[in-house]
């Protein structure tokens, strides 16, 4: 694993902020840390970078204590934490460039980095006179300077045009399948995650409530048949005793789906029983929908 | 030790085209223009003097405003500069998630903010003894160039630069600790006139308040040089107080720095 919390907590004051996050991040992959406004996710971030401090030895990253190896661990690391910090009185070049200096860099890597993220034309103006678009831009360049192994970047397509964000995430494609780095990306948009991520951690109110890959969040997502008949009550007992797995909700029998020959075998069971069905379907719960659920409770 | 001099060439690259760094050249450039031209203008008064005299009266001008308020406004405001510029971009989360020490980042800011100290009393030194020179030529009466006061006025500065660390390092502490201009201001405004209240009172422990160290220290050496001895004693029970403060203060705040969380 690149990235390891075991039960991680973390308290402002007497409010808890994240309860028992055990984040396992394996290498290489596009690890998408979803939540809603609030959830954690910067908290865990800062926590990660060594900003806040966990009581206790339980980050690892790298395979390595946190607190006792900081920079060897941080110098293995490229990060954006919420808005991109930028120095406004100096260009984007001279962004880059003070970066350069106190990394060691190059300075040639300056203008590679200017040319990835678009900013080659706006080099020598000064940053604080950037778009929010441009100053994310920026952001990424500095995070991606020090070509690190991992990169964590908390909400890097905010502010970005559509075509922003897709170059953003090509180029985390990019960086995992052709160049074996690790990203841990958080957002609070679940569309971006599912576009961009391989895995997924989703977090709320400070608990990881799922982590897994991209597929197995998909297999959360189970189609249900929906059955209105005229007496629900014993319609499902019917079901019940002759094998299937029944639910009532607000007047019809939830059940899962598995093909649409069990639609008609049910369907030809209730008829058979002296039950009028009104309406047999499928319904699918999207991901955004599964999202809430996770979310809501 | 490479840590630290990167975070130190990296502070000068930052503050190079700001008033932080810009500050410590204009400010003595503009008070030796202002005050040469004033002695230009009434350079028959200075005539009786013999040519030290003239020096000491010369460069008076200068210390008089220096010591009493212009030093520690100056401290103040450049030590609030040398920060803000982290606090006004929300860069302290990202300088500390540099593989950087802790240490050379706080160090090489205090280090830089004592340089632009330095600098600014070294200018004025040298600006002083430039503008000596530069009204002789222009008033043959003025008798600048008859007499070597670069020692002395050098000694001068350095002690004026000792006494002031004390400051330094406090209001350095504050303006770390607060993102906003009107606490470190503030507060080193208020000791700053404190200071000169309980010094022009003859307080007898007004060397314990660091914000008066550069007007006792002048006033001391103006106590102690005459027309028949200039020397004077550099480092002084206030100088020494200076430093201990200095050398305190700056321990203290990297404990509380380091340990202190970036939200």
């Amino acid at each position: 694993m690149i990235i390891e919390t075991r039960g991680l907590s973390y308290f402002f004051g007497k409010q808890r902020v994240l309860d028992n996050v055990s984040l396992k991040v394996p290498m290489g992959c596009i690890y998408g840390f979803l939540g809603p406004n609030g959830a954690g996710k910067t908290t865990t971030i800062k926590i990660l970078l060594n900003l806040l401090y966990s009581s206790a030895n339980n980050v690892f990253v790298f395979g390595k204590e946190l607190r006792h190896s900081r920079i060897e661990i941080l110098s293995r690391i490229g990060s954006l934490i919420e808005q991109p910090s930028i120095y406004p009185h100096l260009s984007g070049k001279e962004n880059l460039a003070n970066r350069a200096m106190l990394l060691g860099i190059n300075s040639r890597r300056v203008d590679e980095m200017l040319s990835l993220v678009d900013l080659t034309d706006s080099a020598d103006k000064k940053a604080g006179k950037y778009s929010l678009g441009m100053k994310q831009r920026l952001g990424i360049a500095l995070a991606l300077l020090p070509d690190p192994e991992l990169l964590i970047l908390d909400e890097p397509t905010n502010g970005l045009d559509p075509n922003g964000i897709i170059q953003i995430r090509k180029l985390l494609q990019k960086l995992t399948s052709e160049h074996g780095k690790t990203v841990f990306v958080s957002s609070h948009l679940l569309s971006e995650v599912e576009r961009m991520a391989t895995y997924v951690g989703i977090i709320n109110k400070g608990k990881l409530l799922f982590q897994g890959t991209i597929d197995e969040l998909h297999g959360l997502n189970t189609t249900s048949i929906c059955i209105e008949v005229d007496d629900t009550v014993s319609a499902a007992n019917i079901l019940l005793s002759n094998g299937y797995e029944a639910d009532i909700f607000a007047d019809t029998i939830q059940m899962p789906f598995s093909s649409k020959q069990q639609m008609g075998n049910i369907n030809q069971l209730l008829v058979n029983q002296g039950h009028t069905v009104f309406s047999l379907s499928q319904t699918k719960h999207d991901l955004e929908k599964l999202f809430l659920d996770i979310t809501k409770n | 030790m490479y840590a630290f001099l990167i975070s130190l060439r990296s502070e000068f690259f930052k503050t190079r085209k700001t008033l932080a760094f810009l500050s410590a050249i204009l400010l003595p450039l503009i008070l030796t223009i202002l005050i040469s031209a004033g002695f230009f203008i009434n350079a028959e008064k200075m005539v009786p003097y013999q040519p030290m005299i003239q020096w000491m009266r010369f460069s008076s001008a200068f210390l008089g405003v220096m010591g009493f308020l212009l030093l520690p406004m100056l401290v103040i405001f450049q030590t609030y500069s040398v920060n803000n510029i982290e606090h006004k971009s929300d860069m302290w989360k990202s300088l500390f998630s540099l593989p950087l020490p802790k240490w050379s980042m706080y160090s090489s800011k205090w280090v830089y903010a004592v340089l632009l100290n330095a600098l600014c009393l070294s200018l004025f030194a040298g600006f002083v003894l430039a503008a000596g020179q530069l009204l002789s030529l222009l008033k043959a009466d003025l008798r600048f160039n008859e007499y070597d006061f670069s020692g002395l006025l050098l000694k001068i500065h350095l002690k004026m630069f000792l006494a002031s660390l004390g400051i330094l390092s406090i209001q350095f502490f504050l303006s770390l600790l607060w993102d906003d201009f009107l606490k470190p201001m503030g507060i080193g405004f208020l000791l700053t006139v404190f200071g000169i209240i309980c010094n022009n009172l003859g307080w007898k422990y007004a060397f314990t308040i660091p914000y008066a160290h550069p007007m006792i220290a002048l006033q001391k050496m103006m106590s102690q040089t005459t027309p028949g001895s200039t020397d004077f004693e550099l480092l002084t029970k206030e100088v020494y107080i200076s430093l201990a403060i200095s050398l305190v203060t700056f321990i203290a705040g990297y404990f509380v720095i380091s340990r202190r969380s970036v939200r």
